[in-house]
């Protein structure tokens, strides 16, 4: 895009206080959520960041979990406003990916062990096409089955005003496009993006006054698994379990399958939103499939996941992505979402996020 | 976005936009140097791995034996108390066929790389390397490996000592 | 410098000496942990791969606050306060000695387009900042220079007084100059170093241990970061940071308040201008009070009794929690030859450093 990443950040800003009906005055804290630093060009990133984010003056905070950033930016904000410090608290994402030559992906060579690692050759296609292999070769799961998700989630995009890759595909056409990383094809994943997205929190007593229709984060929850990603299984993400759990215990979920009406998780590559479906308890382990077969997670289906589109269908700016599934959560229990609208009556709704070298999960439980 | 929001900012360009000098832009290099030391473990990792052998360490407490090896155990949150070689074989734990490299530039010859479980580390300790010798189509989960190591003179101390994983089948 | 080891080996080191401290097992007691990490300085994106392991911390809740250490205290309090963790942990560290080029990534925290071109030792931000102040507030250069002299000499006495000396004002205002008009011993030297600090509710607090220090007030805040936008006599952020501090603390006269003060000295002028932000000094007073020895280890107001930045050494983003610490030991009456007696009230702030006008200040007391 050709904004700047202080400008990309302000014109999410701009939105989110616009439609909470706020000015900057009105804000007292900012936290902000940006992941590498490689991607802007940048050290010390947040510090760059924080004039575009309405920060100058109040008490800044950048948070960083790799891709969980995202989800756990508003969690950050949480925190904030929970603790009795602030009242308000805006957060935001923000991902400008384009400015790393020749291609964003190099910066991710970093992520990995500097002296048993990177000497490999590694890309972070790696770990997800090893993880996607085990997660097949567990459960028996085929390729078209996880190609479904990327054909539903594209397909939903296309109703997504901001959506990059919006478009009704086709299984066949994910099969056949090319391999990049066996057993990942390029319809499997999606793209660098560049991008911005805020929310504003604010305490109970400031909510109510501001808006009859506010959204509540009724749980919150994160955990970081072993750096030693060959060690474990990866067959299922178990720091979504815990993190799911967190969130499911403040929020007081016993049964999330049956009281969760709606679902955003984070799906970078379409294996992902199965994947992380079984973590977040929504399915049994390696069942998830079936239900994606089955329809039960199309926008009219019992429990619709990724009604925006996901990731694979707007896009992928790290940090915003995350933060695009909040607000999403929060278009749709407010009805707002437009064509993307979910069939039932979504009540409660779930945000999540993946980071690290199959590390990281970010929850966060919305309710209406 | 809300169906409220009838309108949105941002201007959408493309690479080869600014390839052409449409857009004016800042072009700098950054090099970062760094050295990091390996620490306890890795050193003697490495110094192993240069003997052609490859060693792990082991926590009494919750009897694992760890590799890569580490002088604290993560999950008793206490120091490892010994070191232990372990084998240069295993097994394939995952795989995967990569036709990109790290600059997401097309390879012409794509790079196997799995993570192996080694042979006398506690099951399911792998670590992540490249396969060789080996069809890609054949390569399968739960296939038995050796490793293939450098000669000694050209073996400097790196992970790279070892060149790949190759299947011991027919052997 | 500490090449023998890893940086996560070195944060183990220091995590487990903090578990035992406070008595506490991390695979069961603890909630919630942080790292103040920033990716270029360790070599790795995404930094917070690297830090579960070590801390005790794997398949728990850990973050990372890219900010300095106080900040991620203050983020403790905050996770504390809000019920989500009784106990937390905040980690933070610099492995200076693994970075070869250190200017190159300092310089690479400046504006791309409108500062990145300026081919200098990137301190020449604390140089323009520091004769906008030196002229704002009619210091004289020299006081600057006895910031230096009296932080050396106290580190001589610090068990990690690494840049201790006994130095005097003309071997300071003589030695190279880093970035005019700051010299290089006025310059703090980074070194290696990881502190973990064990927060804890204060019904937990009681039960744990009888060396509790309690955070009574925090606040931390950002002026802008545009360099050539800033008044860069005063130190913007550590006023609004002071504030909020005071306020939660209930400190009203912060001059006379005070037992001792761990501040900001990564710059010997820096020492004088959050001096003045902090109200612990009139403006443009700092200096004839330094000057005075209003400021040593046996004045009315010890400041960087420990030696500070410039004594011991700049810690990156754990700059912060190396002054707490110097502040937490004080208070607990543990400072050995440093200890000022009677020590019960301690005010601490610290600088994100160059380019940056973010800072945070806390309030302690026993």
């Amino acid at each position: 895009m050709l904004e700047s990443p202080k400008e990309l950040s302000f014109e999410a800003t701009r939105m989110a206080l616009d439609s909470a009906g706020l000015e900057l005055k009105d804000i007292q804290s900012v936290v902000s959520g940006s992941a590498p630093d490689a991607f802007d060009g940048m050290h010390m990133k947040g510090e760059y960041l924080l004039d575009g984010m309405g920060g100058i003056g109040k008490p800044n905070q950048r948070v960083y979990v790799g891709g969980g950033t995202g989800v756990f930016t508003p969690i950050g904000g949480w925190w904030n406003v929970a603790s009795g410090m602030y009242d308000t608290c805006l957060c935001v994402a923000e991902e400008k990916m384009s400015p790393l030559h020749p291609h964003p992906q190099y910066a991710f060579w970093s992520i990995f062990d500097q002296i048993l690692e990177r000497p490999l050759g590694t890309t972070l296609l790696w770990i997800f096409s090893l993880e996607m292999r085990r997660y097949m070769h567990k459960y028996g799961i085929t390729e078209e089955e996880i190609a479904s998700v990327a054909v539903k989630n594209k397909g939903n995009a296309v109703d997504h005003p901001c959506a990059q890759l919006g478009a009704k595909i086709t299984v066949d056409d994910v099969m056949n496009s090319e391999p990049i990383c066996w057993p990942v094809k390029r319809l499997d994943v999606s793209p660098p993006s560049d991008g911005a997205a805020a929310v504003v929190l604010a305490s109970e007593k400031v909510a109510k006054k501001l808006t009859d229709q506010p959204v509540w984060l009724d749980g919150v929850g994160w955990t970081l698994d072993t750096t030693h990603w060959t060690n474990r299984d990866l067959a299922y993400p178990e720091y979504v379990e815990k993190a799911a759990w967190m969130a499911y215990k403040m929020a007081g979920i016993k049964k999330p399958r049956k009281e969760i009406d709606i679902a955003e998780v984070y799906d970078p590559f379409d294996y992902k939103e199965l994947h992380h479906m079984e973590g977040l308890q929504l399915a049994g382990k390696g069942e998830a499939p079936k239900m994606a077969v089955d329809g039960v997670t199309q926008r009219d289906g019992d429990l619709p996941v990724c009604p925006s589109g996901g990731l694979l269908g707007v896009g992928n700016p790290i940090a915003a992505a995350g933060m695009m599934k909040i607000c999403e959560v929060f278009w749709q229990l407010r009805g707002e979402a437009g064509k993307r609208q979910v069939k039932k009556d979504a009540r409660t709704g779930l945000a999540q996020a993946w980071g690290d070298l199959m590390q990281v999960g970010t929850v966060a439980v919305m309710r209406s | 976005m809300s169906q409220k929001i009838t309108s949105y900012p941002g201007h959408e360009i493309t690479p080869e936009d600014v390839k052409e000098g449409k857009y004016l832009d800042v072009v700098y290099k950054f090099e970062p140097k760094y050295s990091w030391a390996a620490g306890v473990a890795i050193s003697r990792f490495l110094a192993e791995l240069k003997e052609g052998r490859i060693i792990a360490r082991k926590c009494m407490n919750c009897e694992r034996i760890l590799v890569p090896p580490r002088m604290y155990c993560e999950q008793c949150f206490r120091p490892t108390d010994e070191w232990v070689h372990i084998k240069d074989t295993g097994t394939i734990n995952t795989y995967s066929i990569s036709h990109v490299g790290t600059d997401a530039r097309r390879l012409k010859t794509p790079i196997l790389v799995a993570v192996v479980d080694l042979d006398g580390a506690t099951p399911g300790m792998g670590i992540l390397h490249n396969l060789g010798e080996v069809e890609p189509s054949k390569i399968e989960v739960g296939m038995k490996v050796r490793a293939v190591w450098k000669s000694s003179s050209e073996r400097q101390g790196a992970i790279t000592d070892i060149r790949y994983f190759k299947p011991i089948g027919e052997e | 410098m500490t090449p023998g080891l890893s940086t996560r080996e070195l944060m183990f080191e220091a995590a487990s000496r903090a578990y035992e401290d406070a008595g506490i097992d991390p695979r069961k007691d603890v909630q919630s942990f942080i790292c103040c990490t920033e990716d270029f300085w360790e070599g790795i994106s995404i930094t917070d791969e690297y830090m579960p392991d070590q801390l005790g911390a794997v398949l728990k809740p850990l973050c990372t606050i890219s900010s300095d250490g106080v900040v991620g205290l203050a983020t403790a309090c905050m996770h504390i306060m809000s019920g989500i963790a009784d106990v937390a942990v905040v980690e933070s560290h610099s492995k200076i000695s693994d970075v070869l080029n250190p200017d190159e990534i300092s310089s690479f925290a400046l504006d791309p387009i409108y500062d990145h071109h300026v081919n200098a030792d990137p301190r020449f931000v604390a140089g323009l900042e520091m004769a906008r102040y030196l002229k704002e507030t009619a210091t004289k250069r020299d006081y600057c220079a006895q910031v230096a002299v009296k932080n050396k000499k106290n580190a001589l006495l610090n068990p990690r007084g690494v840049h201790g000396a006994n130095l005097d004002k003309d071997a300071v205002l003589n030695s190279k100059v880093a970035a005019s008009p700051l010299t290089e011993l006025e310059s703090s030297k980074t070194i290696d170093g990881s502190i973990v600090f064990v927060l804890a509710s204060a019904q937990k607090a009681k039960k744990l241990g009888n060396h509790t220090v309690w955070i009574n007030g925090i606040g931390w805040s950002s002026d802008t970061p545009w360099i050539e936008d800033r008044d860069m006599a005063k130190a913007a952020y550590a006023e609004q940071s002071a504030a909020r501090a005071y306020k939660m603390a209930s400190v009203r006269n912060p001059a006379t308040n005070f037992d001792l003060a761990e501040v900001d000295d990564t710059y010997s002028y820096k020492e004088l201008q959050s001096l003045e932000a902090l109200k612990l000094a009139a403006k443009g007073k700092a200096g004839k009070m330094i000057e005075s020895g209003t400021f040593d280890r046996d004045g009315r107001l010890p400041v960087n009794a420990s030696g500070g930045s410039l004594g011991v050494g700049h810690l990156l983003e754990a700059t912060g929690l190396h002054k707490m610490l110097e502040a937490v030991l004080q208070l607990r009456g543990q400072a050995g030859r440093l200890q000022i007696p009677g020590a019960k009230k301690a005010v601490v702030q610290s600088w994100r450093g160059i380019p940056t006008a973010t800072g945070a200040v806390a309030v302690l007391g026993n």
